[in-house]
């Protein structure tokens, strides 16, 4: 943990490489929270922790297959870890009759467990490093430069931009399809277009969102901006264009306030810093429950007033 | 044509290629229990017609075998002629009000302007077009005034109405409307009534899942009577009898008490 | 974290199982694998035990949660203690302990679990997001903090929180006698609490409005379940892990659910599914070298999953797919035979004989115009019934029934018009009673009303000894 001291020594002070990190886990932040929406809309908020959970064996086989930790190999498993958690999820809850919930669960935890014993089976040839993956490695990115057009950018920033560019693209492009099929489904096929291949288009989006980001910057992060954010927005406003603008703004604040927060909270009570990627998540429940209690047409606060008012 | 829709025994020359709906041997079967059984229909052009039953008597499962929404146990469903698969912008579809989540962060000219989208095609955006096609149906329907509104903030009976303003939009020839009068206020009953009438006069076939017997022979010129079998189809004049009901509905013919002012009618 | 896992999981294997040099299986012995089913080794014995009891609870509990669809909230709920872990660890090192007193750490899990809990409840009666919503929001904001704990209780220089990751991957070769009776203890209680409130769970599961109607305290039943969960979760933690005990709540009764319709059943069978995998992947695990308990466990129990999907009798996607099937062809098959009586019917009926219907040869096309199938389809279906010797080829064009065949088609349409009779004429109670599949329908009625409808049929129609379709008989007018 030896950068951890870098950053006890820069606490107090901004510097770039605070910078850099917010921008990190801000793009993370957005490329999460954009097809959160849809997802929470969905009924389908757990979709990005089994996901996350999922990948482990396809982590394992890409390095199995490939021997190598190449960030592509792995990129590729991982992402088709997610899809087919996914592809799985939907079969069981089909033809199984099983609740999508169950299924999920019984997919990803199963996926994790023979993800766990290849690993292990393979332990003499993996040499993966400890690192701090659990906790993200955030605090790393600014210390991973690229060279593009003459400015040094970290790698991550890098990544984590262009698959937030990818699905802000991508919901653009599709936003009333999205829209119809979460809305009506049946509907949706009857107009023609396939409520299957848009749902498996969000899928892939957030199994591709949360590998490229949890390498990058943790998957706490990824999980807490899918649902977090867009529903903290579900409480603000009841339009979809406000509730994906409202929640890209939330997850921003989420991002910038969690990293603050990481250098500062503890040291109220004595201690030097934490993890950056758990305070995000943590800054992200903290606005939620701000949206919680004071949204002024569904806050606990408004909700009481209008209680008494009405004695 | 006898008011019969099983075609056992009966030439099948009846049967029309073009018709808006034509069903052939329909079964529609969960484990061993039939839903539908046999089902043999032909809708004639530019009817409202009229699916009354018993609770259960496969109703809305018929529909849902019509538009591909279940799997068919066997039997043919033929939408002018073809499967539905190739005739998808024929048809207009108004399911249950309950079939969708009303929380859903849109407005009621929203979900109207989803009647668009199949003109629209992939990508393409909504633009001042289909919206002003969407206001025409919300006012169609009477509830322009609530075009902004979220649609958790209607009450049943406009949710309803924006479903239909939606189908409305479609612009199909043929409509599905699964239950469009359950609980509805008065002034929708009459909204939805007002509207069939006005597709019915642009040559349209409207299919009706319909609970209430008392209103049949007002709001509809073709009657399905169906329980698991079709027991009989037809003009209303000729199969809305009480002998037809009484083998519909058997012993519960307290509803038909309901239903009696309706049969002076027709005995008149 | 997922790298994480592997590593820690790696480095304990490879410490526990002495390293070797290539990763194929050791397989076990005839003696090993006897001494373990026997459970002669102390070791051995405790592990087994505990995770098969901590199977059979988390199956219980996990069946009502299933039944409410909330099976993800094992899910949240186990995330939701890792806050309650490290601030309980914090505090523990504050007083001056070790900070790893598992008690200690288990109360804290606990306390943050139950808080977890509320706030999803609350979440759920307050706003108007759904259930997913609260249960993904509890699980990644407090996972969130509880990283974030850990990040700043493993910055404590004379306390090293390093053992605190088994709570997320579980050790379950570590388990030591006291942790034993304490798993036992909770599992006893959870059985208890199950079975006592069983009445109660399956009203609040099945229908929530109606029992809050009949005033029953809804509320507090449903925190009573969530504390059962609670404590299935918190005693998982460190035998399977945070992750894999999520499993123990789901996998158990979905394999269940596809046996049975009877709830009693369907609870029972899923505590034996979980002590089951319980006991077989403690059992493998401790045969096998590098195979985690935790993971195996997850694994046998997703075996019994898949195996009960696919091959259940009741609710099998195999068997249910082979009924359908079945029934598909049976419902051709009557077509078929009764389409061709009835082409024999309407010749008997034509030629002005006596009117009995005899058994001549008939065309295909004939049969072809009878129904909406295509050619090859009824070539299909016309094959199946040769190969049963209901239906003879004269040539290609000309078919005739076989005896045999002829009887089978009299008594289909003889059973089809008494069913269609029987719907018209009892239409009120006739759907629940028809059975498109009874060969006879003296099977499903009672002989009376056979009687009585197949007397109606011939007062109506006295052509042939088969009823005729009721349909045809031209229907008096009602006016």
């Amino acid at each position: 943990m030896k950068f951890r001291h870098l950053l006890q020594v820069n606490a107090m002070n901004w510097t770039s490489f605070d910078t850099w990190i917010v921008i990190a886990g801000s793009l993370c932040a957005l490329a999460c929270a954009l097809p959160g929406c849809f997802l929470v809309l969905r009924k389908m908020s757990m979709m990005g922790d089994a996901i996350s959970h999922a990948v482990l064996p396809g982590l394992a086989v890409a390095f199995m297959v490939t021997g190598s930790r190449t960030s592509s190999a792995m990129f590729i498993g991982a992402a088709m870890g997610g899809v087919v958690t996914s592809v799985f999820t939907q079969w069981i809850s089909k033809f199984g009759n099983v609740d999508r919930g169950a299924a999920m669960g019984i997919v990803f935890t199963t996926m994790f467990a023979l993800g766990l014993i290849l690993i292990v089976q393979a332990a003499d040839h993996v040499d993966l490093d400890p690192g701090c993956v659990l906790y993200g490695a955030i605090e790393l990115t600014p210390l991973d430069l690229v060279t593009i057009g003459g400015y040094q950018i970290p790698r991550t920033v890098i990544v984590v931009g262009a698959v937030m560019l990818l699905n802000l693209i991508v919901i653009v492009a599709f936003f009333k399809e999205l829209k119809l099929s979460a809305f009506d489904a049946p509907l949706s096929d009857t107009l023609g277009f396939s409520s299957r291949f848009l749902h498996y288009l969000l899928m892939t989006m957030v199994a591709v969102t949360t590998v490229a980001a949890f390498e990058a910057v943790g998957s706490i992060i990824v999980i807490a901006m899918l649902i977090v954010p867009p529903a903290t927005a579900l409480l603000l406003t009841r339009r979809l264009v406000l509730v994906m603008l409202l929640s890209a703004l939330v997850s921003i604040l989420a991002a910038t306030l969690g990293h603050v927060g990481a250098l500062t909270v503890p040291r109220w009570f004595g201690f030097e810093t934490t993890s950056t990627s758990g305070m995000m998540a943590t800054a992200a429940g903290f606005l939620f429950s701000l949206a919680w209690l004071f949204s002024p047409s569904d806050g606990l606060v408004a909700r009481w007033i209008g209680r008494h008012r009405d004695r | 044509m006898a008011p019969s829709g099983d075609a056992a025994g009966e030439d099948l020359s009846y049967h029309s290629d073009t018709a808006p709906l034509a069903v052939h041997d329909l079964t529609v079967a969960y484990h061993r229990k039939p839903v539908l059984w046999d089902i043999d229909l032909d809708i004639p052009e530019g009817k409202l017609v009229g699916i009354v039953g018993p609770n259960g008597a496969g109703k809305s499962t018929l529909i849902k075998a019509c538009l591909d929404l279940i799997p068919k146990t066997s039997g043919e469903v033929g939408i002018y002629g073809k499967p539905y698969r190739q005739q998808r912008h024929l048809v207009g579809y108004v399911p249950q009000r309950e079939s969708v989540d009303w929380d859903f962060p849109v407005s009621a000219l929203d979900v109207v302007a989803m009647g668009t989208y199949r003109q629209l095609g992939w990508f393409r955006r909504v633009g001042a077009k289909q919206k002003q096609a969407a206001m025409e149906a919300l006012k169609q329907v009477g509830i322009e005034h609530l075009a902004q509104r979220q649609i958790s903030q209607l009450s049943g009976g406009q949710q309803q109405r924006i479903f239909l303003a939606r189908a409305l939009v479609q612009n199909a020839q043929l409509y599905f409307m699964d239950e469009p009068f359950a609980a509805v206020d008065a002034a929708t009953e009459q909204a939805i009534v007002k509207l069939l009438q006005s597709l019915n006069g642009e040559g349209k076939t409207c299919l009706v899942v319909h609970h209430d017997l008392a209103t049949v022979t007002q709001y509809f010129d073709w009657v399905v009577l169906l329980n698991m079998r079709v027991v009989a189809a037809g003009p209303v004049a000729e199969v809305f009898t009480q002998e037809n009901l009484h083998k519909t509905y058997g012993g519960q013919l307290g509803l038909l008490n309901d239903a009696a002012k309706a049969l002076s009618y027709v005995t008149r | 974290m997922l790298m994480m896992v592997s590593s820690a999981m790696a480095q304990e294997a490879a410490r526990d199982q002495r390293a070797l040099t290539h990763s194929q299986i050791e397989w076990p012995s005839t003696t090993d694998v006897w001494e373990v089913a026997t459970l002669r080794n102390y070791n051995t014995r405790l592990v087994v035990l505990s995770t098969s009891l901590l199977g059979i609870a988390a199956g219980l509990v996990g069946s009502f949660l299933l039944l409410r669809k909330r099976s993800l909230m094992g899910d949240a709920l186990s995330h939701a203690t890792l806050p309650g872990i490290g601030i309980a660890f914090a505090v523990m090192v504050a007083a001056g302990g070790t900070g790893k007193s598992l008690p200690g750490l288990l109360i804290g899990a606990t306390i943050s679990g139950v808080l977890g809990l509320l706030v999803m409840l609350a979440i759920r009666n307050t706003t108007r997001l759904r259930d997913d919503v609260a249960m993904g929001l509890v699980l990644s904001v407090f996972f969130g903090a509880g990283v974030a704990v850990l990040g700043v209780v493993q910055s404590i220089p004379e306390a090293s929180a390093a053992g605190l990751e088994r709570f997320i991957y579980g050790k379950t070769a570590s388990v030591i006698k006291t942790d034993f009776y304490l798993i036992s203890g909770v599992a006893a209680i959870i059985v208890i609490f199950s079975v006592v409130l069983r009445k109660e769970f399956t009203l609040l599961c099945f229908d929530e409005g109606f029992a809050s109607s009949q005033g029953w305290p809804v509320l507090a039943l449903d925190v009573a379940l969530l504390g059962l969960v609670t404590a299935v979760t918190v005693i998982g933690l460190q035998t399977v892990g945070l992750i894999l005990i999520i499993a123990f709540l789901i996998t158990p009764p979905t394999a269940a659910r596809f046996w049975t319709h009877s709830l009693p059943k369907m609870i029972i069978l899923s505590a034996l599914f979980g002590g089951m995998s319980g006991w077989l992947g403690a059992s493998i695990s401790a045969l096998l070298a590098r195979m985690p308990a935790g993971a195996v466990i997850v694994l046998v129990a997703g075996t019994v999953f898949l195996v009960s999907m696919i091959f259940a009798p009741e609710r099998g996607v195999l068997p249910r797919w082979l009924r359908h099937r079945n029934l598909r062809r049976e419902v051709n098959r009557q077509h078929l035979l009764r389409g061709a009586y009835e082409i024999l019917e309407h010749e008997a009926r034509s030629s002005g004989s006596d009117g009995s219907v005899i058994n001549l040869p008939f065309s295909r096309s004939a049969l072809l115009s009878k129904r909406t199938w295509s050619s090859r389809e009824l070539g299909r279906i016309l094959s199946t019934e040769r190969a049963m010797g209901h239906i003879e080829h004269l040539d290609h064009a000309m078919l005739r029934l076989s005896e045999a065949g002829f009887g089978k088609a009299a008594r289909i349409t003889r059973n089809h018009r008494l069913w269609e009779l029987y719907l018209v004429t009892h239409a009120d109670i006739a759907p629940s009673h028809v059975d498109r599949d009874a060969d006879m329908v003296e099977h499903v009625l009672e002989a009376d009303l056979v009687r009585q409808l197949e007397e109606e049929l011939r007062a109506r129609d006295s052509w042939t000894p088969v009823p005729e379709s009721p349909h045809e008989i031209p229907s008096p007018s009602a006016g």
